[in-house]
């Protein structure tokens, strides 16, 4: 199992509500998220292209945040999900220093968070709650390993990309453009 | 052009517009550390030589400063983390990818035999103490025993503060995600920087003009290789990716240019090389003078490339 998201940024709108679905869903504190929408535009005037991108955790197979945790807090799970446990962190901060992606962040309570996947929901079957609420239905979830799934299906017939590839932690979300 | 924004509002604290985890702290401990790693190593070096008796000043005046500046930096990592209470996870496991728990692991060896370091020399301190007294015999009879065993002591502490000091600058470079750390020179640049800065303070301490003499050698040799490590450095980044190119730009013209040129290359390192020269020459500097340079320098060193590695990233 292998868990991946695909993002049509030609559906995107930038609307966030993936941002405040998650904040809700995961009762992330007031002033901090666990995912984000990046508005990147390129070229010069008036030939100007935009890109939409709602961005969070890449889940990485080769996590740099799980190779510098000096505790084992940060972890990978089942389907390649990383996960932080709150009670091993000592919020040293060397897994947001790794991350070239900035997805993870200090809680107020001391411990490091980021994205989880929404891994309560997707063990119930669930989507995560981002994909879930997104109006334009630009985000989609699934199986890598599955080749009959959704987000295979996708990089099969879609050009995409990934962010940061050259930072060689092999990234999990895939942007269709 | 190209243009990025978060449209989402997005503004987590110490994290944007520019990444700020690593605060004051982190940089006073790497210097410390470094120093630290620097006097231990040169005075077990110089136990191990046989020469303790004629070179006091490292081995006996030098290294009171390492449990202070080691026990110090302790307190200013504790206090940079955000969940100190649970900082004795660090010792239920050893992650070797993580230079980090490496880190936390060295620490837990090298402090304590800091303290019976200077324990052991106690009764040549106060000599005018009764250690015959009640319970102070049996402290005596402790520091006899450290002394009987201080060679295995300097056998231990060879390796170990090598790993101290090296493991500073590789606690930053291990960071793929910052361009600026992340490159294979950063570890022996800040050891020599440590050594470099524990020679200076044993140069402060010594009373005999000959050792002063030697760690002046010692240290104008560490600030020459320490100039060559920089200069590489800066290869390194002109020679590297996009990003690497970037981050140099901050050393080159940024934000830290007059930081790193003028306070940590100018007078951190070649004014004090120079003036350890024409001391070597026979003329009279005034010792503190060139020392407090390269303890300063080090200091500040530590500090540029700890608040502006975090200003650089990946860009995508």
């Amino acid at each position: 199992m292998r868990y991946a998201m695909a993002i049509d940024t030609k559906k995107c709108v930038g609307c966030s509500d993936c941002v405040v679905a998650c904040q809700t869903e995961n009762k992330v504190p007031i002033g901090y998220c666990r995912d984000w929408v990046t508005e990147s535009v390129h070229g010069t005037y008036p030939q100007l292209e935009i890109e939409l991108r709602t961005e969070r955790c890449n889940h990485c197979d080769d996590a740099p945040c799980v190779r510098c945790c000096p505790t084992g807090a940060s972890h990978i799970v089942e389907g390649g999900i990383v996960l932080v446990e709150e009670f091993e962190c000592i919020g040293c901060g060397a897994c947001i220093e790794s991350c070239p992606y900035d997805a993870r962040f200090s809680h107020p309570e001391g411990y490091v968070d980021k994205c989880t996947f929404c891994m309560h929901r997707v063990n119930r079957g669930q989507q995560p709650a981002c994909v879930s609420v997104c109006p334009t239905k630009c985000m989609y979830f699934g199986d890598l390993d599955d080749p009959r799934s959704e987000v295979s299906q996708l990089l099969k017939t879609r050009k995409y990309k990934a962010l940061a590839p050259e930072a060689g932690t092999k990234p999990q979300i895939f942007y269709l453009m | 052009m190209k243009e990025e924004l978060f449209i989402s509002g997005r503004h987590i604290p110490n994290i944007d517009p520019h990444l700020h985890i690593w605060h004051w702290p982190i940089s006073v401990y790497l210097f410390l550390g470094g120093l630290a790693a620097g006097v231990l190593f040169f005075a077990a070096l110089v136990t191990l030589l046989g020469k303790e008796k004629e070179m006091t000043g490292v081995v006996k005046r030098a290294t009171i400063v390492v449990p202070i500046a080691l026990s110090f930096g302790l307190i200013f990592l504790i206090y940079d983390l955000k969940n100190p209470l649970y900082s004795w996870q660090l010792y239920l496991t050893l992650r070797l990818e993580s230079p980090m728990s490496w880190g936390a692991w060295i620490l837990l060896l090298v402090t304590p035999i800091s303290f019976l370091w200077t324990i052991g020399y106690f009764k040549e301190y106060f000599i005018y103490w009764d250690w015959e007294k009640g319970i102070w015999k049996y402290v005596s009879i402790f520091i006899d025993y450290i002394n009987k065993y201080r060679k295995v002591l300097a056998w231990i502490l060879i390796p170990s503060t090598i790993i101290l000091g090296i493991y500073t600058g590789i606690l930053l470079s291990a960071f793929n995600a910052r361009p600026l750390w992340n490159n294979a020179i950063l570890g022996p640049l800040f050891l020599t920087s440590g050594l470099s800065t524990g020679a200076a303070l044993i140069i402060l301490v010594s009373a005999s003009h000959k050792e002063r003499r030697m760690f002046s050698i010692i240290d104008l040799i560490l600030i020459i290789i320490e100039l060559f490590l920089i200069t590489h450095l800066i290869m390194g980044f002109y020679a590297g990716p996009q990003v690497q190119q970037e981050a140099a730009k901050l050393l080159m013209g940024g934000e830290f240019t007059i930081m790193f040129w003028v306070f940590v290359v100018i007078l951190g390192l070649a004014i004090p090389a120079i003036m350890e020269i024409m001391e070597l020459a026979g003329l009279r500097i005034p010792v503190a003078v060139p020392v407090l340079l390269v303890l300063l320098g080090g200091l500040i060193f530590r500090f540029v490339m700890v608040d502006a590695g975090q200003l650089t990233r990946y860009l995508y």
